[in-house]
Formats: structure tokens, C-alpha cells, sequence
């Protein structure tokens, strides 16, 4: 392998069920004690990806490795790895204790060990005096938790998680990513992290493979991909973007000039390869990256003038799409609730002025 | 106006229907009970007087006691077996992805409809053909072909009815694929194990056809029974020894929609 820290990694890895490609040619590396998650709309492939760690499918072509061993050959019992199931997948014959206790059959350890090693387990996800329970006397939330602990107090090392708090409530689910964030840090066991939810994988990871179509687009840390998207797809899948059409001008010294559909010429670094002379490409820019006034500004930033069309109330901000000439769609701008409610009432109609920093300014390749 | 909805409202054709439909089930029945206390070994009304005698006398009869015994041992061994059979049958088609497992599956079910004269003949021509004597042993291999596609039929329901993640969770714990099936799989369908075991005993404790053509000299009860119907005066005993079967029947039958409903319930609660 090239990558020395790599803990966990999928090389060249393609699953297909019958004619369905559901994971296609996927390559990348996890490092020990990461909180790494896959990211992806539904049926993009992540829990193909997760059982083919857990070893409940195997790959058609590709390898997998976990701590340099090829898995392949292994059984999902003889893995070091652990999985909460997107269901939980609690024993309902089994109380709470004998849940948790399960596996530990497997690990030769004495009995006073194991009581004792499942009370910890009960404490450590805040559910002691629960395990005499049966998982019909469980909410959503207790039965994630003891999912939690029977997979935890095998000390894998990775754990598996499919969506896991996916069917709670907002309140709960948010609650649920901080403590899971801290039990992470606490154990220090890599966790692999599968999610639809593009806030949460940004709250909770290390880094994140965002997935489409069974492939991984991009592999990188919650701020990477956030601010420096590798395309148009990722761009809008992560947190919200505007995008403007750009025809690339000229090229020189590392800076482009651009003619955009909308913003006008504009003259920006550019260090990528695909922005060439004569190339098509698209210009990204966050809402919150754009400043919305009545006037010009002075102060030489790019600005352009713009009509104000409707407004979103998001509670800590709001949303104003505003429609610049040639642009296809309005742009949306953030701006801070106490702006918008402020001095000058922007009202439906007005003209305004959005300016942006240089470096505000994403290119991205036009697919 | 009434304040009832539609749909409670009282359906008086409904209710007469339903009185008919239950009268004309168990009226015949319950005159087995009947004359089984009647003082009179003629089967005619009026009632004579109340009387245990047959009662006592079926207690006393040893060829009956024997019958019995062979029911027994024949209907527990063939309904082991047919749920063993079962078991594996309805793992394999649920858990696993099988080529042509439909028809597989159909013609498992197929004796299901074949008229079990038919079956009986058929049978009965192999085994003499291969040489085997007519015995208790040919009348269970006999039920266990026949039960058997109750027995699967009942098991890959309940197998269906629970989700494959409570044994992949048994795996990833650590468990190896015997364990896992003693841990989860067969807790988890036990309550099935139990109603595909008494419904392939009531099917085999039942069976007259099959017990005829493929019995030796020693009777199951259905045949002891049929024996005993030439003999008037042994009719009244008859008539007590059915009663019991009835009533042991219907708690059987309780008992396993019982298992059914609980087996039901604590799959839900699993998911
Ligand atoms: N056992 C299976 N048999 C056939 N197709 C499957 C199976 N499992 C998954 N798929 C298909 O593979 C694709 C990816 O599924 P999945 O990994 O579950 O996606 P995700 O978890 O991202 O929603 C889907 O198109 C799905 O229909
Ligand atoms: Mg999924």
C-alpha cells in the first residue's frame, strides 16, 4: 500500500448485483482513529460499501484491507470490525444485558469480567439500570444506544455505522452527533460513518467521501470540501451555491481572466488545469460570500447590480435571491437576520449591489 | 339520527348468518359428546339416562392404549421430522439467493394438492417395490411427506416475518454460523417451530388413507377406530374416545394461533 497511515482501505473496489452497479471502481484510504463518513443521496452505494467492510458482501473486483490485512477471505465474525445496523438490529429475545453481552462469548473473558465489562458499556452510553429491558421497552434513541455498546464493548477496531440516527428526531439526532462525537474521541476507535445528511457529516467528521452513482467524488475534510469543492455536483450537494456560467479569456501568470454570464469580466487566480484559454467553465460562490448594498461600494471590490426578487427566513439569516442580467437563476445572499430587518427595508423590486472578494471566487469544470 | 357509526351498527342478517354458519359446523360435532354420556348403546334419541360407563371402558381397553401409543410415537417422530426438514427448507429459500428456487418451492408444495389416494397407492407400490415391510415405519415416512409442505409453509412465513440483520448482527459479533443459528435464528422462530410441529401432529394423528395402505398389522388410532365400527357395542366407546380427541384438539388448535399471534408480536417489537 502507499499510504503508511492507511488503516482502513478500498482498493479499486466495484460491487454488482446483478446488472445494478452499486459500487463502482471505489479507492480510498481511512487512517487510524479517523471519524470518517461516506456522504451520498440515497442508493449512491454507502451501505454496499459498509457491509462489504462488515464483510456481508463481498466485492465482485477489488480488495478490501483493514490494518493491512486483505479481507477477502475473512468471515464477517473473524473481522475487527463492529457494525450498528440502520435498524439497530436488537435481539428481541434478549434483554438489554444479554444484548450487549453477546459477543463477548466469543473473546474467552470470564464471567465477572463481562458483567462488569457491561456495566461499563451501559454507563458509557448513559443507559445504567436499563439492562433488564427488552428492546420492545426501548425508544429509537436507547435502542441506538445499546446498538452502540454491544458493538463498542468488542473494542473493534473500526466500527461500522449505517445511518444510526437517521430515524430519530431533530432534537435527539443532534444531541445523539455530539455524544457520538465525544465517545469517538474517548475510545479513539476509527469510525466509519455512513450518512445522507450533509450537516451532520460536516458537524461529525474527520473527513468525508462524498458518494454519487457508486462512486467516491471527492475524499476530503469538512472545510476542503466546503471551500474548495472539486465540482459542480459536489459544490451543490454541500450547503448551498450559486453558479454562473464563464468563458475562460486568457490564462497568464496564474491568472485567469474570465467572461462571465453575469458578473461581468473578472480577473481571478487560477492554479487548476482545466481552466485553459477558450474553456467553458462554471464559477462558484457561496451566498454567505456575498455583500448586498443599496449603493456601489468604494472599495474597489467586483460588484454588480441586481434586482431583488423574494426572500427565505432561516431564523438566523435570510436567504435574498436577487436577479442579475445574465445570470440563469437568482443569486442567493446571506445576510444576517439583523440587516435584513434594519435601517433601509430591502424591498421586492429594489435595485441593489452585490460585491465579493476576490477569493471568494470558485472555478470549477463544467461537466 | 344516530350517534353509532356506520360501521357499528348492528347487522341483523349478518348475525343470522353467523348463528347458521356456526350451528351447521357443530351441531354433528357435539353430538359426539353427547352420546358418549348417553346410557344406551344405540346412537338414537331420546337420551336414556347420563352414565361414565364408556368412559371406563374405553380406559380399560388395552388394543386402544396401544393404538394410541402408535399414533403417538408416529405423529411426534414425522412431525420432528417434517419440521427438521422445514427448518432448513425455509432457511435456504429465504436467506440465501437460490437459481430457480420457485419452482423448486412448487413442487416441494405439490403434494399439497395431490389427492392423498393417489398418494397412498403410489406409495404403497414403491415400498413393496423396494422391498420394504408394511409397518409404523412406512406409515411415518408416509406423513412426513405429507406434512412436510405444511410445515414449510408455516416456517418461511415466520422466517420471511423476521429481518436477516438479527443474524448479520449475530455474525459481526463474533458468532460463527452454527452458533449463530442456535443464539437468534431458532429463538426467534421458535414459536413457529412449535405451530409447524402441532400442525404436522394433528395432520398425522388425523390420517386414516395413508395409515391404511402403508400399515402393518400394528393400528394407528384412526384405524383402530374404523376396526371397532363393525362392532355395535363397541360404538359408544368410540364415541367417548372422540370426545377426548376433540377437546385435546381444540386446545392444541388454541395453542398454536396463540403462538402464531405472540410469534407476531415479538418480531414487530425486533424491528
Ligand atoms: N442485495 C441487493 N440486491 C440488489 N440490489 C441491491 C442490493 N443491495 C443494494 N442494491 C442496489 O445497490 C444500490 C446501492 O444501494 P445501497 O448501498 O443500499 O445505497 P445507499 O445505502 O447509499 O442508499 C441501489 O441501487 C440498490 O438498489
Ligand atoms: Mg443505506
Amino acid at each position: 500500500m502507499t499510504n503508511n497511515d492507511a488503516f482502513v482501505s478500498l482498493a479499486d473496489v466495484s460491487k454488482h448485483f446483478g446488472s445494478v452497479v452499486a459500487v463502482d471502481h471505489l479507492s480510498f484510504t481511512i487512517n487510524s482513529g479517523e471519524f470518517f463518513s461516506l456522504l451520498g443521496p440515497s442508493g449512491c452505494g454507502k451501505t454496499t460499501v459498509l457491509r462489504m467492510l462488515g464483510g456481508f458482501e463481498s466485492p465482485t473486483t477489488g480488495e478490501v484491507y483493514i490494518d493491512g490485512v486483505p479481507m477477502s477471505e475473512v468471515p464477517p465474525h473473524h473481522r475487527p470490525t463492529n457494525m450498528v445496523f440502520q435498524n439497530y438490529a436488537i435481539f428481541p429475545h434478549l434483554n438489554v444485558r444479554a444484548n450487549i453481552a453477546y459477543g463477548l462469548r466469543y473473546d474467552k473473558i470470564e464471567k465477572a469480567e463481562v458483567a462488569r465489562r457491561v456495566e461499563e458499556a451501559l454507563e458509557m452510553v448513559k443507559l445504567p439500570g436499563f439492562g433488564k429491558r427488552r428492546s420492545n421497552e426501548l425508544s429509537g434513541g436507547q435502542r441506538q444506544r445499546v446498538a452502540l455498546a454491544r458493538a463498542l464493548i468488542k473494542r473493534p477496531k473500526v466500527l461500522l455505522l449505517d445511518e444510526p440516527l437517521g430515524a430519530l428526531d431533530k432534537k435527539l439526532r443532534e444531541e445523539m452527533q455530539l455524544e457520538l462525537r465525544a465517545l469517538q474521541e474517548s475510545v479513539g476507535i476509527t469510525f466509519i460513518f455512513v450518512t445522507h445528511d450533509q450537516e451532520e457529516a460536516l458537524t461529525l467528521s474527520s473527513r468525508i467521501a462524498v458518494m454519487a452513482r457508486g462512486k467516491a467524488l471527492q475524499v476530503a475534510s469538512p472545510k476542503d470540501l466546503y471551500n474548495h469543492p472539486v465540482s459542480v455536483e459536489v459544490a451543490d450537494f454541500i450547503g448551498q451555491m450559486n453558479f454562473v456560467k464563464a468563458q475562460v479569456m486568457d490564462v497568464r501568470n496564474g491568472e485567469a481572466l474570465l467572461d462571465t454570464a453575469g458578473l461581468g469580466k473578472i480577473t481571478t487566480s487560477a492554479s487548476s488545469d482545466f481552466v485553459r484559454k477558450g474553456a467553458a467553465i462554471i464559477v462558484a460562490i457561496r451566498p454567505e460570500k456575498l455583500l448586498l448594498s443599496a449603493e456601489r461600494g468604494s472599495d474597489g471590490r467586483a460588484s454588480v447590480q441586481g434586482t431583488i426578487k423574494t426572500s427565505t427566513y432561516l431564523g438566523d439569516r435570510n436567504h435574498i435571491y436577487v436577479s442579475v442580467d445574465g445570470c440563469e437563476k437568482p443569486l442567493a445572499v446571506a445576510t444576517p437576520e439583523a440587516q435584513a430587518s434594519g435601517e433601509k427595508p430591502l424591498d421586492r423590486e429594489s435595485t441593489v449591489w452585490l460585491s465579493w472578494a476576490d477569493n471568494a471566487l470558485i472555478l470549477l469544470p463544467h461537466d | 339520527m344516530t350517534d353509532v357509526a356506520y360501521i357499528d351498527r348492528p347487522n341483523r342478517p349478518l348475525y343470522v348468518y353467523a348463528i347458521f354458519y356456526l350451528a351447521f359446523l357443530y351441531i354433528p360435532v357435539m353430538f359426539l359428546p353427547l352420546f358418549s354420556f348417553n346410557d344406551n348403546i344405540y346412537i338414537t334419541f331420546p337420551l336414556k339416562g347420563f352414565t361414565i360407563q364408556w368412559y371406563v371402558a374405553m380406559f380399560k381397553d388395552q388394543p386402544m392404549w396401544a393404538a394410541l401409543n402408535n399414533s403417538l410415537r408416529v405423529g411426534c417422530v414425522s412431525s420432528a421430522i417434517a419440521t427438521l426438514l422445514g427448518l432448513f427448507v425455509a432457511k435456504a429459500v429465504t436467506r440465501y439467493r437460490i437459481p430457480g428456487v420457485k419452482p423448486i418451492i412448487f413442487v416441494i408444495m405439490l403434494p399439497m394438492v395431490v389427492p392423498l389416494i393417489i398418494m397412498g397407492v403410489a406409495l404403497l407400490i414403491l415400498v413393496t417395490r423396494l422391498g420394504f415391510n408394511l409397518s409404523l415405519y412406512t406409515i411415518t415416512m408416509a406423513h412426513v411427506l405429507i406434512s412436510v409442505p405444511f410445515a414449510m409453509a408455516t416456517l418461511i412465513s415466520r422466517f420471511e416475518g423476521f429481518d436477516p440483520s438479527m443474524e448479520e448482527a449475530s455474525s459481526d459479533l463474533g458468532a460463527g454460523p452454527w452458533s449463530t443459528f442456535w443464539r437468534v435464528t431458532l429463538p426467534m422462530v421458535a414459536p413457529g417451530v412449535l405451530a409447524s410441529f402441532l400442525l404436522c401432529f394433528t395432520i398425522s394423528f388425523d390420517d386414516f388413507i395413508m395409515a391404511f395402505f402403508l400399515g402393518g398389522t400394528d393400528p394407528t388410532l384412526p384405524i383402530f377406530i374404523w376396526g371397532q365400527l363393525r362392532f355395535p357395542f363397541r360404538l359408544p366407546g368410540v364415541l367417548a374416545l372422540g370426545s377426548l380427541i376433540l377437546i385435546i384438539s381444540f386446545v392444541v388448535v388454541f395453542i398454536s394461533l396463540w403462538l402464531r399471534r405472540w410469534g407476531v408480536e415479538d418480531t414487530q417489537s425486533g424491528i
